[in-house]
């Protein structure tokens, strides 16, 4: 930028005034800050207030500005400067809100009030004003992979918010399971009776509208590209291919009932009489076609009994099936029970559960079977075996504790749900590894994997979205259920987790919104979810760049491919701006016009740090923006208070963390640093999905490093935080304080 | 096994649900348990004093066709009519109302336990307050102290003597009643006269129900 203009602007509202020194605050900016302007203002996100910086910004030519007031997360509507770069001092959450109003407070809180100040403004002079990406793509189409409930929804949904849509089915028919359904539970009050299940009034809307076009009998053959500009290819019937441009996906592949062969203790394949909830739904539109009552497909004589076996391979904890619940299948087996009450109540139908979960209006629809005499028994079935024409079951009753032997004609497995997901890419990954130089037996095995692929991306790191628990694709199931880590490709439906019908229809609107949402950001360049509208992006010096690929793998979400040198290429669009790359980097030469392994470290380097005779500690803290960040603000509106020692830097995710800012901070005489990022796993919380979790393997190593410099290894902490931990954190860095202080000073001060 | 007895079991074979469910009153509502078991655990007789069966399990094994046992078990007789469960159920099962109108079935069917002291005691107050119209407490204690004999009546009413004395005191208590001379309903042959319609009525809504 031609010429920089530096301005700090110091509130003195909200009783910052009443609290500090503003005229010592002005005279840090001035002389550490050395900022061109320096003013001060009663009430600075005032119209008045914002109307001086803009005027000052149309007039004086500021480009960056420091405002030094309350938390950058407060008054981001008045403080919308997008022409200039803006830092925040926080004054406000940050110092007099955490700091008790007393005289032997005053010294401590007017000196963390100073710091924040010169960390503003170094951060500020540090920043860049953010440009847009300028690598976009304006494409408004969505492609929805899946025809069944939730693509046809997705794809209807979008359409009437005025979007093109292409759908693509590999069968030959729109529907998926639903269509296979004699009738589906029901959606309406009173919720008592099984009702028509749906798809042909759905096939017919598709059928009508304009902004659909339908690909039956197609799978995807390639996905290339990125999020505003994706270049699909269809592979068709005829062997040809169809050519989509392409904004955002959103992929509805749906589930597979889990295969019954693999329970021959329940009689499957051993009696036609035991079937799946499939099987009986096609015994009963068959039967429904002819006009008749269900049969028993052994003879075709009529069904007396029926037993419905939950949780048939499911809920499975010994690790040979499906270790969850699928959710739906209760309700389906009430509701199949209902074919038989309904179409003669004479008929015995037996549900054996151990837990019944009826979720939605299922409770409802389960006291009308009872209603209707099914007959519910919490009991767990040992064996099903074929006896004649009938099945012998044998189950244990939970409740009489007992063994009971019983016989019936007809015997309907509960099986769940396995996701269409794709192959897994650890797998695959590894796949890969074994058949370069393999056997064919090895090649083969990628092949088959391969043909398991729903998008077929060309990244880098895989063909498909990575599943996470049970082969899923889930991404967080409260926070943002329907991200996934492929920018601008959404999950809908079973694909996603276990759901019925209701839900999925829900999810597919919910995703078909993000997808609308993803694209129109990509066209503008700027970010998707968590960093939405964020208008940086990372940028890499190649010059520098060693060709570690550190950056490629590491990246959550797959924005990073490789050119023909082997350099490493950002996808911008593609790109969720969380600072992974730029933490793992070993020769930083990522970054962010404004956020940057210098904004950051030149702000560690802001802080004035006393002599170790002084009894005042520096230690830092770097927190997350997304959940560590917001519950110091809490508590800080709280009133809860904590340690004048710490600092406080905001980061974008613990991924982001480079330790070259721990060494910098160490080196630069800090006592201690601590790290608040969200918890990682199974059970994550990070809004970057995997950020976190690299971040602190990347800390592990940190420890080495210390203990080279002759430090104590508890100097740095890692401190888990979600967003909930308001009323505990301030204790946590309290405790942390009191250790840094039972430690000598560090060595390294004054250097 | 009485008549009666015989002809339902013939009547409803295989489905003792259905048997409960026609002949008990409030017996359609054992097929809406859920089997949660907050009767049971709120029950505040806690099964203590050998309760066969709590609630929930009593209605599972009907479900299950335990015709025998349900009917011949002591559950029924247990329940202090606290209605606890009854307010609890989230299936508003009457959980208590079920309770009497299967003890009340399997008493009129002749299946219910011999001797069982609660139903003993039910059948001894209704007889004694039918009678004047007024319980006689005097005779009442008698009975149910001598059910099982003299030797124990005569122990057990040693062992409440104080207590009668107390009551006898209080004028809660008139030992004229010993020899026939209770208080009395004004109008006993109006009483009667109710009880004999009432009686009539419900045979007829037996025999009906045992007719379908
Ligand atoms: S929904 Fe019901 S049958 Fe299905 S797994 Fe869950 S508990 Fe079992
Ligand atoms: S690691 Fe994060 S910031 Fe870097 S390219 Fe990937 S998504 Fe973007
Ligand atoms: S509380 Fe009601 S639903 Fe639950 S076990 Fe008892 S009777 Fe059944
Ligand atoms: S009403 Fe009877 S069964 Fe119900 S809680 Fe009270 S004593 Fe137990």
């Amino acid at each position: 930028m031609a010429d920089v203009k530096t301005a700090a602007y110091i509130c003195k509202g909200c009783e910052i005034d009443k609290r500090v020194d503003v005229a010592a605050l002005s005279k840090a900016a001035t002389k550490s800050g050395k900022m061109n302007i320096v003013r001060e203002h009663d009430f600075l996100c005032s119209a008045e207030g914002v109307a001086m910086i803009q005027n000052d910004i149309d007039n004086e030519g500021v480009t960056h500005a420091a405002l030094c007031a309350c938390s950058r997360r407060a008054k981001t509507d008045a403080f919308n400067f997008t022409s200039i770069a803006v830092s925040r001092g926080n004054l406000r959450e940050g110092v007099i809100w955490i700091r008790p109003d007393t005289d032997a407070a005053r010294e401590t809180t007017q000196e963390m009030a100073e710091d924040y100040v010169r960390m503003a403004c170094a951060e500020v002079k540090a920043m860049q004003v953010p440009q847009g990406n300028q690598n976009t793509g304006a494409v408004k189409t969505l492609l929805v992979v899946g025809g069944g409930i939730s693509g046809m929804t997705s794809a209807l949904e979008s359409s009437k918010a005025g979007y093109k849509v292409v759908l693509v089915e590999k069968t030959g028919a729109l529907g998926g399971w639903a269509a296979k359904l004699h009738k589906r539970v029901p959606t309406r009050e009173p919720f008592k009776a099984p009702e028509d299940n749906g798809v042909s009034d759905l096939v017919a809307r598709i059928e009508a509208d304009s902004n659909i076009k339908v690909y039956l009998n197609a799978t995807i053959a390639k996905t290339d590209g990125a999020p505003g500009r994706f270049k699909v290819e269809i592979a068709i019937e005829s062997g040809a291919v169809a050519n989509e441009d392409i904004g955002a996906i959103v992929q509805a592949t749906g589930f597979t009932l889990y295969d019954a062969n693999k329970l021959p203790e329940l009689g499957y394949g051993k009696s036609p009489n035991v079937v799946d909830q499939a099987g009986l739904e096609a015994l009963a539109n068959a039967a429904a076609a002819a006009g008749k009552p269900i049969c028993r497909p052994s003879d075709g004589q009529p069904v007396n009994k029926v037993v419905f076996v939950q949780c048939a391979g499911q809920r499975d904890n010994s690790g040979t099936h499906l270790p969850y619940c699928s959710g739906f299948c209760c309700n389906t087996s009430i509701k199949q029970a209902m074919y038989f009450k309904d179409s003669n109540p004479d008929i015995d139908t037996v549900v054996l559960f151990t837990d019944l979960r009826t979720p939605g209006n299922g409770e409802d629809f389960y006291r009308s079977a009872q209603n209707k005499g099914v007959i519910f028994s919490k009991g767990v079935v040992s064996d099903v075996s074929a006896a004649g024409n009938a099945c012998a079951v044998k189950f244990k009753d939970l409740i009489l504790n007992e063994e009971v032997d019983t016989q019936a004609d007809l015997v309907v497995l509960a099986t769940g749900m396995v996701p269409t997901s794709g192959p897994d890419l650890d797998q695959l990954a590894e796949a890969n590894r074994v058949a370069e130089g393999g056997g064919e037996e090895a090649k083969q095995h990628v092949v088959e994997l391969m043909s398991k692929s729903v998008l077929n991306l060309t990244y880098r790191q895989g063909p498909d979205i990575p599943h996470f628990k049970h082969g899923f694709n889930d991404s967080h199931f409260i926070c943002f259920p329907y991200e996934t880590r492929r920018t601008a490709v959404y999950t809908a439906g079973p694909v996603r987790r276990p759901m019925d019908i209701m839900q999925a229809q829900e999810d597919a609107t919910g995703a078909a919104m993000k997808a609308i949402q993803a694209m129109e950001n990509a066209g503008l360049g700027k970010a998707a979810h968590p960093r939405a509208g964020d208008l940086s992006f990372p940028t890499v010096r190649l010059e520098g760049c060693t060709q570690c690929k550190r950056c490629t793998v590491e990246c959550p979400f797959g924005a990073i491919d490789e050119d023909a040198k082997r350099f490493p290429l950002f996808n911008e669009s593609r790109c969720r701006r969380c600072g992974t790359c730029m933490g793992a980097c070993p020769v930083r030469v990522i970054s962010f016009e404004n956020y940057s392994v210098n904004t950051v470290g030149s702000q560690i380097k802001a802080v004035d740090v006393p002599d170790e005779f002084s009894e005042k500690p520096r230690i830092l803290i770097l927190a997350c923006e997304n959940d560590a960040y917001p519950a110091l603000d809490m508590a800080a509106m709280n009133r809860h208070e904590y340690d004048p020692f710490v600092r406080v830097i905001p980061i974008r995710c613990l991924g982001s963390v480079n330790t070259i800012w721990i060494t910098d901070a160490l080196n630069g005489g800090y006592d201690g640093v601590m790290l608040m990022g969200c918890k990682h796993g199974e059970e994550y919380q990070c809004h970057f999905v995997k950020g976190s979790e690299l971040g602190r393997y990347r800390l592990s190593k940190v420890g080495d490093t210390l203990k080279g410099m002759n430090l104590e290894t508890e100097r740095v902490m890692d401190l888990e935080v979600a967003i909930t931990d308001i009323a505990t954190l301030p204790q946590k860095i309290n405790d942390y304080a009191a250790l840094i202080k039972s430690f000598p000073p560090s060595p390294f001060k004054g250097f | 096994m009485s008549d009666l007895n015989q002809k339902m079991a013939a009547k409803y074979q295989n489905n003792f649900l259905k048997e409960i469910e026609e002949q008990a009153e409030m017996g359609e509502w054992v097929k809406m348990c859920m089997q949660c078991g907050l009767c049971s655990g709120s029950c505040p007789t806690n099964f203590q004093a050998g309760w066969d069966h709590p609630p929930q399990e009593l209605f599972m094994m009907i479900r299950a066709g335990k015709r025998d046992e349900v009917l011949k078990s002591n559950s029924m007789w247990m329940c202090t009519s606290c209605y606890n469960c009854y307010v609890r159920c989230p299936r508003k099962v009457p959980v208590t109302h079920v309770m009497h109108g299967i003890a009340e079935y399997a008493y009129r069917i002749g299946q219910s336990p011999k001797n069982q002291p609660t139903q003993h005691l039910s059948k001894t107050f209704w007889d004694n307050c039918t009678k004047t119209g007024r319980v006689n407490e005097v005779k009442l204690t008698q009975s149910l102290y001598f059910k099982d004999g003299i030797g124990s009546g005569i122990k057990k009413a040693m062992e409440m003597q104080s207590v009668a004395l107390g009551l006898v005191k209080a004028k809660r208590l008139n030992l004229m009643e010993a020899v026939g001379l209770s208080h009395k309903c004004k109008d006993i042959k109006g009483i009667h006269a109710m009880l004999a319609k009432a009686n009539e009525l419900e045979a007829k809504r037996q025999a009906d129900k045992a007719k379908a």
